[in-house]
Order: structure tokens, then sequence, then C-alpha cells
């Protein structure tokens, strides 16, 4: 009796949540349609016309959409990979610091950039990397030219990659210190005793206690190939490095909010859901049949 | 040089404490650089004298940018944006996450629950159907279109989830016997207990909400109604392409410094609460995630 009643509690604590949940998370799945129709907003998805799979057809034949895919998941890829090797290496660095005060000043301020936003950083970066910014000072000085950071497509995906490892390196760095921490100090007394030295040790101690860390980070990973970053690349892109650094987020918001094509938009924007769910769910899997790895 | 055993040991960890001391300097740099940017005179930042030092100290750009009132508009947006935002993830996080944290056996409907939450965190309708359902509610220049879809942030509901279920269910047994219903259970028992753990999780939908520029971006469209992040990033990053191609244009030199003051002021609520985020943040993230 008394248990029935709890329950009905635990589903009122739930109710409200469960209902915004439903408003913005699942009826807007039912407007997925609109990647099937030619959408006129005046008439709504119930008087618009059904096209069938035309805005999906009209997607492949763009040249836009090939290279919005391939900068999608190389800029992607690119992160992850950068985003793996930087923070291990700053772990072990870090790991080796004796000084232990200084060594948690370094780490409390290795993480801050990850809690500024965007628009702050690309508003920094704007003004370091202009003609006459901090940046190219030093190139002016060394190469003769300035470089044109943020309006090259040679160098705006670097300037991408690079200034995500900037802001969440330190972010990152605190899982692979976690599980150097975890590992058994009498292993390191072990491998002294053997005569192994500080390169030796982290060779055949270190990096072995950390690999399940660093499988189960990039297979998380691969859920997110298809986000690129969208308030990253929003926030320092500009038409001259579209063919570099436009990305699927950025093309759906601009055809579908700037430039009111609503089916196409929609049509890419279901694409990527559900590729980017398979590939989630995938990586879950992986991750929890190789790491035991759960988020519930 | 062949060094001795001791020895030897010292100077290398004096070049890896070198070594990440730059590391640190370098997550700083760019901090510094625009905190000097907003005090320094116009010239010296037109000449780019500046570094890490302001030069020709000055305040001048702050004391125009106080008299902007669009500036304090948007200011004011956020700042309700983080109360009202905050307070309603406070509360729904909660109220979530505790009936979440019992056992199948206790509240059987919990995995329904549990599978629809996880599957709406995996697969979204993307962009324009939200954008449509937000549209078509009524919500686009009301303070509810920045605080009602961000209402729920699964993640911290997860999180503080997990944080519940590790806390000794004794106490609820005991609880109960007592005679107190869920509510509160909930309250006087569940919430104090879980305190650390709601103190992450509040701290991490402050700062989503006061960093958060895009829903502004395209959910407001009267000026007043635009929260700071958005007001800085159509100022600040938007014009400012153009200002990379026209070095020579003298308005935008006067801009620069106006524009690290701007900078400077919408990342200070960040850097002011970072002391208190950092003492809870590490404990959240490796709280509620990795279980053997």
């Amino acid at each position: 009796m008394r248990d029935s009643k709890n329950t009905f509690h635990y589903h009122l604590m739930l109710a409200p949540g469960m209902i915004l949940l439903i408003i913005f998370g699942i009826v807007p799945l039912f407007g997925m349609a609109i990647a099937f129709q030619d959408y006129i907003p005046v008439k709504g998805i119930f008087g618009s016309k059904w096209v069938g799979l035309e805005n999906f057809k009209y997607m492949f034949e763009l040249d836009d959409s090939k290279i919005i895919f391939f900068n999608t998941i190389f800029i992607s890829l690119m992160k992850m990979l950068m985003n793996v090797l930087i923070p291990v290496t700053t772990a072990l660095l870090l790991h080796e610091i004796i000084f232990s005060r200084l060594k948690k000043w370094m780490q409390t301020i290795i993480y801050l950039p990850h809690f500024l936003s965007w628009v702050i950083l690309a508003g920094i970066l704007n003004d370091m990397l202009s003609q006459n910014g901090i940046v190219n000072q030093v190139v002016t000085a060394i190469t003769g030219e300035p470089i044109f950071f943020l309006g090259s497509n040679n160098w705006f995906p670097a300037v991408v990659i690079l200034s995500d490892v900037w802001k969440e390196f330190g972010f990152n760095t605190i899982i692979f210190l976690a599980a150097l921490t975890a590992i058994n100090p009498s292993l390191y007394e072990a491998a002294s005793i053997d005569g192994a030295g500080r390169i030796r040790k982290i060779w055949s101690v270190t990096l072995p206690g950390i690999l399940p860390t660093i499988i189960l980070v990039s297979t998380l990973n691969i859920g997110n190939i298809l986000n690129a970053g969208f308030d990253q690349i929003y926030n320092l892109y500009n038409p001259l490095v579209y063919e570099s650094g436009d990305i699927i987020d950025t093309y759906v918001y601009r055809i579908g909010l700037v430039q009111y094509q609503y089916g196409l938009a929609t049509a890419v924007g279901a694409l990527k859901s559900v590729v980017g769910f398979i590939l989630i769910f995938l990586s879950y899997r992986l991750a929890a049949k190789f790491a035991g790895y759960r988020i519930f | 040089m062949p060094l001795t055993g001791k020895r030897g040991i010292r100077t290398t960890d004096i070049i890896l404490t070198l070594i990440m001391l730059l590391v640190t300097l370098l997550c700083l740099l760019p901090l510094i650089y625009v905190i000097s940017l907003s005090f320094s005179g116009k010239s010296a930042a037109a000449s780019g004298a500046v570094t890490l030092f302001p030069v020709d100290f000055t305040f001048y750009s702050y004391e125009y940018m106080f008299k902007d009132s669009r500036f304090f508009d948007a200011f004011g947006v956020s700042v309700k944006r983080v109360l009202l935002g905050g307070a309603i993830n406070f509360v729904l996080t909660i109220l979530m996450a505790y009936p979440l944290a019992k056992e199948r056996l206790e509240f059987r409907s919990r995995d329904i629950y549990m599978w629809v939450i996880v599957f709406t965190m995996m697969f979204t309708g993307g962009l324009i159907p939200w954008y449509m359902v937000v549209k078509s509610l009524h919500l686009t220049d009301t303070i509810w279109a920045l605080v009602l879809p961000t209402a729920v942030p699964i993640f911290n509901v997860i999180l503080l989830m997990n944080f519940f279920r590790g806390l000794p269910k004794e106490i609820n047994e005991s609880a109960k016997m007592d005679g107190a219903g869920p509510w509160r259970t909930l309250i006087t028992i569940a919430v104090p207990l879980a305190m650390p753990a709601i103190a992450t999780v509040t701290l991490f939908s402050i700062v989503s909400h006061w960093n958060a520029f895009f829903d502004g971006l395209i959910l407001m469209n009267k000026q007043h109604n635009i929260p700071l992040q958005t007001y800085i990033q159509q100022l600040v990053v938007a014009p400012s392409i153009s200002s990379s191609t026209r070095p020579e244009d003298l308005i935008n030199f006067s801009q620069r410094t106006f524009n690290a003051a701007k900078i400077v002021v919408t990342m200070l609520p960040i850097l002011i609460i970072y002391p208190f985020l950092q003492r809870y943040f590490v404990h959240g993230i490796t709280l509620g995630s990795v279980k053997e």
C-alpha cells in the first residue's frame, strides 16, 4: 500500500521535467517531416506539399554538402586526436612534477579556458590574429609579412583545431590525471628495484595503466564525430573560409534560418541526427563491452 | 656532462616544471592580453604596443562602456536568465534525479523514464524543427525562450542521480520508518546529503546559462531582449572580420580597447565563481561517469 503511494509521488516529481523534455525533445522529432516536404511556413506541415526524398537528392547533388561533410569529419577527427594526445602528455608531465603546491596551481589554471564561452574567446582570437594583432607582429618580425589566419583556407582549420585544444586540453587532462593517480604505487617501486629509470617507468607502468582510460575516451568520442563545434566555428568563420571551415551545423543554420530553405536544412539536420544517433549508440555499446562503462 | 643519480633527477625536475609553467602561462596569456588591452590607451592599442601590461593606463574604455545602455540591457537579460534558468534547472534536476535513483523494485517505471530521457539526449530533431516548436509556442522575444528549452539539463540529472544512488540506503529506510513521505525524505534528507553534487550541477547550469549565445541570437528579435553573450557576439565577433581586412580603418582602432573592455566584463562573472567551480567540479565530473 505504502509503496504504491510513494510511486505516485515519484511520477509527480518527474512530471514537470518530463513534460518539458517531451515538448522540446520529442515533439521536434515529428517536425522532421519537413525534410520530406517543400515546406512553406504559412501553409505549415499539414498544408505543405510532400516531395518524398527530393530534399535528400538535392542535398547529395550540391557541391556544398561534400565540402561540409568532409570539413566536419576532418575537423572533429583532428580535434579528437589532439584532445587525447595533448591531455595525456600534460597529465604525464604534471604527474612527474614534485612541487605539489605548484602542481595544484597549474592544474587549476589550465582548465580555466574550458569555462569561458566561444564568443569571448573568438573575440580575443579575432583581435590577436588580426592583420596588426599581437601574433602577426611576431610573424611579421620573422617572415616579413603577416598571415591572414582567419581569412585563409590554409590556416583556418589549424586555427580551429589548435584553439579548441587550447580551450579544452586542461579539462581533458583531469580524467587522465585521475587515472594516473589510481595506478598502484608498488608497481613503480617494483620497477625501480628492477633498475627502471623515469622514461622506462612511464613506458612500462604509467602508459599501460592509463591505456584503458585512453581507449574509453576515444571510444566515447566516436559518437561526437559529427559535432565539429558549432559555437566555435560560427564565431570564428566568415565567407572567405567556408570552403575549409563550414561544417554541417553552421550550414544548417545558414540555409535554414538565414536563407529560409527549411526543407533542405531539415533534411541535412535529419541525416546528421540519424547518423549521429547510430554512432553514439555504437560507441556506448563498445564502451560498455570493453570498459564496463555505463551512463546509468 | 654525465650527472650522478640524485643530481640528475633534480635537473629534470626543474626542466619539467619549467615546461609546465610555460604551458600554464600559455593558458593565461590571451586573457592577460585582453585585460591589458582594455586598460590601454587608444593609440598604444592601435600601434600594437600592448602585450602583457597596459600601455598608457586608462579607464576610458570602461567609462565609455558604462554609458552604453544597450550593454546594460544585455547584462540585465543575462542576469535574469541565469537567476530564472538556474532556479528552474536546480528544482527540476533534483526532482528528476531523486526518483530516477530509486531501484527498479521500488519504482517500476524508472527504466522507462530513463530510456526516454537518454533517447532525447542522443537523438534530436535538428535545429529547424526545434526552432519551429519554440516559435509556435510564442516564446520568441520572451525570457522563457532562454530558460524553458534548457529547463532539463540531462547530463546534470544523470550526474546527480548517480550521486543519490551512492548514498547509503539505510538513511532512506529509517526516514520511512519514522513515517516521512517521499517529499519529506527528499527535502530533509536526500538534498542536504547531496549538497556537494547539487552545488556542482548548479554551478554547471549557471555557467552554461551565462555562456549561451545562440538561443539569444535566433529567438530574440528585439535588441533589448538579447543576452550579453549574443550582444558581444554581434558587436565584437561579427564586425571584426571586416576590421581585419581593413587595418587602416581608424574607427576600429578605438573600437579595439572598447571591445576588450566588453569582453573582460563578460568573462568577469565566470572568473569570480571560478574558485567555487573548480573546488567542486573535478569531483563532479568523475562523480557519475566511469563505474566499474
